[in-house]
């Protein structure tokens, strides 16, 4: 304390003189300055990086929500807003700013998957009513929305999620186009744990996927490398996660908000990566999906078909304690997806796998039984509690057009079914493929692949009616059918198959200006730009047909029947006028897998309220 | 009032009882108990200042804390990686980029990705450090004057800390709270013009600096006041562990930005500038001398930063960001000496314990209660502020 005392006293260091009194005065000569106070603040414009409030381009948002998570003061509440509907790819929902706890960082527009979210900078807003500084940008009409200036994405390589996709390794098409081993070579852990990252967990994927898979649940499952929580979340909509991680048409992907200003995720190949970790041992199944002792019922229910639809109406009715029963007119199980994609897609094996584990909860499955021929669709009513028939699309369409009915015209589904039995088939040097859909491509690079086989090299043409930006195909099958040797010629519209000496030389197309027009379908050519594509086979792709030849008439008589001879359901997927029967798969909906799992999902639901009634 | 010309005589209380305490008996009657604070005072933020009296000296003083407790360790332990720094802000007001850098900082670092911030936002953040440097010493130096009611000063200085939060406005978006420092980068290149605009106000401070030294160094009032006045000695410094321009001012060169060097301060030219005699005056020199450094460290900056670049690299999804086990102590030079914060990770996606340890920690709390004693009331803001107490970073 005293020595305080003393430090006061060494004070005399720093002398002071006249001058101390006399320099601080040149402060008047600022007397004579002009001000520097801003005469009037209120219309000052901020800079233009400034961020003040909000604006939405409410046309452009997508409601992915991602503003709401990242808003680290929760002011920001996702909304339903007149005018804007609930539709596949969008939510519906828009932003809400809580200006009582909005702190302007501007993370949401950041983050915004559409940059569709941004700042003005406008910053005044005067209003003696508290309430409407909760508001809706885009919405509620405000001065600045028109304004240009302000907090916008930084640029450039400022992202806070991936916006590449990581690439899946496959063979090269010199290695592949001679082959029919899967060709798609899968993640790695590194890789599939980058690709996870760079999900925002929006959801809008699940909402667009038929089956509402937990899409962004299971992908939070991958980033957390807990595969068997990603299988739980799998199974709980898709028993057939290893076919649908390879040729699922990933509906889900078209949607996926990181793809608005980016790649969108790789969902499917994030699914496969889950379900090719778990070993095909179905006991390991049954431990992971918690299926190893199901309590039974008394009730039995008949499959009909072992599709997707068929399959996964049986899983989940099998799980529910039903004792069913699958009735396949083929020798393996799969329908379509065995004998309809080629395995260069889709290895027998993999589907193995997912219809052991189906088995091995319990499901019986007989093959080689041909419903209305072996057993009739009576019968079964009468030995079961309810059938569910899921007998998919196995008929090939025809173009009718001349010379169709030629016998090297074949149709591509019959085809890829001899292509899995092991039937003969017919390869020529030159083959003519018609059709730009995706089984139109499985045959094309089918065929390619038995010509390297027969001859050492590739001659196929395929063409489609679309143009090239219209061809119903994944893009990925057009690159790698072209990658391979194929020629895929769009925008020609068949008009004769060309016969010499009852052979078939080639296939006479016209360019195809329009395919719609306001009755429907209605082609219109260009007969001046006329083309011939050589070729020894013509193989129509143009889309299939159901066989219902299963269903005896007086079984018809009872049911309804639709345009083009579709079956009529009610909501629950029962027939009408048949309570008894629940119909699913292709013949319904799609036509693809997911869509299948989904109503062979719905179907099973249905058959257990319908079974349970009363109770 | 320290001055040469009127010193009080002090020894006849208060008396020094046998154990070496002090008599202060308050029914005595002698002694006033008086409270400074706890609304600001001395300009500083939330605190309090119990202080007993005799006569117009103080004779004992007990700092108090505890009003400014706001909680913002634990709200952005209860966030996500990224939504930490605008809460961090908050933390130091006066120069809340440092709370932005030392954020984006910890968690690089226990990412393992620092390398993965791109040279140019190497560079903004040194520069946008240093220009939170200046706006507080444009404050800073004449509020020192200001204590004394000296006005003029810090009239011109808040003028020209304007134009600094111009400058800050166009490049961060932001006056005050500027949210520019983000993990992995910052938040924005300089918009076209900033140099030039930014010389300008250079100029104008060039100016400011010659006036304010006339205004304030070459001044008899705040001579008698300053000189002599709250003096820090020299072996107090690492007993209590004084930083910054405190220990600079008492002959200690102490510098975080040559001692640890971090951004871009190894390729800056610079030698922080330090005085002997530690009392008010020094300290409010060494700032004076620090302002004319931090101006040239701009100059410099603005010479050798990269005209393009990444501003932020590749770093994990904002959303899904986690961070494995570890922690980690970053520190920065503020304005205030070494400004640090310690971080712990746990695998998650949310910081396990976020710890902020500023330099008013120790100036604040414990140093000023030793300093007030035989103060003059009159000079007890002028200490607070010449030690550069910010309670907000003290309670965080």
């Amino acid at each position: 304390m005293k020595q305080q005392t003393r430090n006061n006293k060494r004070i005399n260091i720093i002398t002071m003189n006249i001058k101390d009194i006399l320099t601080p005065f040149t402060a008047w000569s600022k007397v004579v300055q002009d001000p520097v106070t801003i005469k009037d603040p209120l219309t000052r414009e901020a800079a233009p990086r400034y961020r003040g409030f909000h604006k939405n381009d409410i046309d452009m948002c997508i409601g992915c929500g991602t503003c709401e998570d990242i808003c680290e003061n929760q002011a920001i509440d996702m909304v339903p807003v007149e005018g804007v509907e609930t539709k596949s790819g969008d939510s519906g929902l828009r932003p809400r700013i809580d200006y009582g706890r909005c702190c302007w960082c501007a993370l949401c527009v950041d983050i915004c998957t559409t940059n569709s979210l941004n700042l003005t900078n406008e910053y005044t807003w005067v209003d003696a009513d508290p309430e409407v500084f909760i508001y809706t940008p885009g919405v509620d009409k405000k001065s600045w929305d028109d304004k240009e200036d302000g907090w916008q994405k930084p640029v450039p390589n400022y992202h806070f999620y991936g916006q590449k996709r990581v690439h899946m390794g496959e063979l090269h098409a010199d290695e592949r186009k001679d082959s029919f081993i899967e060709f798609v070579k899968g993640y790695s852990k590194e890789q599939a744990e980058m690709e996870a990252d760079r999900c925002v967990s929006c959801g809008i994927c699940t909402a667009t996927c038929p089956a509402h898979m937990g899409i962004p649940e299971y992908i939070a499952a991958v980033r957390n490398d807990d595969m068997e929580e990603g299988m739980r979340i799998l199974y709980e909509t898709n028993p057939l996660p290893e076919i649908c991680g390879r040729i699922c048409t990933h509906k889900c992907e078209d949607v996926c908000s990181v793809g608005v200003n980016g790649d969108a995720l790789s969902i499917r190949w994030l699914k496969r990566y889950i379900a090719d970790q778990i070993p095909a041992d179905v006991e390991k199944y049954n431990e992971i999906l918690y299926t190893k002792d199901i309590k039974k019922n008394d009730k039995k229910i008949a499959v009909i078909g072992s599709g997707p639809a068929g399959l996964s109406a049986a899983y989940y009715l099998g799980l529910l304690g039903y004792s069913v029963t699958i009735f396949e007119k083929l020798p393996e199980a799969g329908g379509m997806m065995r004998y309809g994609i080629p395995s260069y897609r889709l290895p027998y094996d993999q589907i193995d796998k997912d219809v052991d584990y189906i088995l091995s909860i319990g499901v019986d499955i007989k093959y080689n039984v041909n419903i209305g021929t072996d057993i009739t669709l009576q019968q079964l009513n009468d030995d079961y509690d309810a059938v569910y028939a899921g007998t998919g699309l196995h008929l090939g369409r025809s173009t009718r057009i001349p010379g169709s009915d030629h016998k090297n015209v074949y149709q591509s589904v019959d085809l890829l079914r001899d292509i899995v039995t092991g039937a003969p088939v017919p390869v020529e040097k030159k083959i003519v493929v018609i059709g730009g859909g995706n089984v139109a491509m499985d045959i094309t690079r089918s065929m390619a692949r038995l010509q390297m086989e027969k001859y050492g090299e590739v001659n196929v043409i395929a063409t489609a009616l679309e143009d090239e930006e219209h061809m119903p195909a994944d893009r990925e099958e057009i690159v790698e059918a072209r990658e391979e040797g194929c020629d895929v010629i769009p925008a020609y519209g068949p008009q004769e198959v060309i016969i010499k000496d009852d052979k078939v030389i080639g296939l006479k197309v016209w360019k195809c200006l329009s395919i719609f027009d306001e009755t429907g379908f209605n082609p219109k050519f260009d007969e001046s730009d006329e083309r011939i594509f050589e070729g020894d086979m013509v193989i129509e792709s143009i889309g299939q047909g159901m066989d219902l030849s299963y269903l005896s008439e007086d079984i018809k008589a009872k049911m309804e029947f639709g345009p083009r001879g579709r079956i009529l359901v009610n909501e629950d997927w029962q027939a009408k006028g048949l309570p008894w029967l629940f119909i699913g798969g292709d013949i319904i909906e799609g036509p693809d897998v997911i869509h299948g799992i989904a109503n062979g999902h719905r179907g099973a639901m249905s058959i257990d309220e319908f079974l349970n009634q009363g109770r | 009032m320290s001055n040469k010309f009127f010193q009080p005589d002090r020894s006849k209380y208060p008396s020094m009882k046998d154990d070496g305490t002090l008599d202060v008996d308050l029914s005595s009657q002698k002694y006033t108990k008086i409270w400074l604070g706890p609304n600001h005072p001395g300009v500083t933020g939330n605190m309090a200042v119990e202080m007993t009296l005799g006569g117009d000296e103080i004779v004992q003083a007990k700092t108090h804390v505890g009003y400014l407790h706001r909680g913002f360790e634990k709200l952005i332990e209860r966030r996500l990686f990224v939504q930490g720094f605008p809460t961090s802000i908050r933390m130091c007001v006066a120069e809340p980029d440092t709370n932005e850098y030392l954020i984006a900082r910890s968690t690089e670092e226990l990412s393992g990705l620092t390398d993965r911030v791109p040279e140019m936002a190497e560079w903004l953040r040194t520069l946008a450090l240093e220009m939170a440097r200046l706006q507080g010493l444009l404050r800073g130096v004449p509020g020192q004057a200001g204590t004394y009611s000296l006005g003029i000063g810090v009239q011109w200085g808040v003028y020209l800390r304007d134009l600094i939060l111009d400058r800050f406005e166009e490049l961060t978006g932001a006056r005050v709270y500027h949210m520019y420092i983000i993990p992995g980068g910052v938040r924005g290149l300089l918009p076209s013009g900033f140099k030039r605009r930014m010389e300008d106000n250079l100029t104008d401070i060039d100016d400011f600096i010659v006036r304010i030294r006339k205004l304030i160094f070459h001044n008899s009032v705040f001579k008698s006041r300053a000189v002599g006045s709250a003096v820090i000695p020299k072996e107090w410094i690492d007993k209590f562990g004084i930083v910054g321009t405190n220990a600079r001012a008492s002959g200690v060169k102490r510098d975080v930005r040559k001692d640890n060097p971090y951004l871009k301060y190894s390729e800056l030219d610079f030698d922080p500038p330090t005085a002997t005699d530690g009392d008010v005056y020094s300290r409010t020199w060494v700032r004076w001398q620090e302002l004319v450094q931090t101006v040239d460290l701009i100059r410099q900056i603005m010479a050798k930063m990269p005209e393009k670049g990444d501003i932020r690299g590749d770093m994990p999804n904002a959303l899904h960001w986690k961070i494995p086990k570890g922690e980690t102590y970053v520190k920065l030079e503020s304005g205030r000496g070494e400004y640090g914060m310690y971080y712990v990770t746990d695998g998650s996606s949310k910081p396990r314990r976020v710890n902020l340890r500023g330099p008013s920690y120790t100036h604040a709390i414990a140093v000023l209660e030793k300093m007030l004693i035989n103060t003059n009331i009159a000079d007890v803001h002028a200490t607070m502020v010449s030690l550069q107490t910010c309670p907000p970073e003290i309670e965080r």
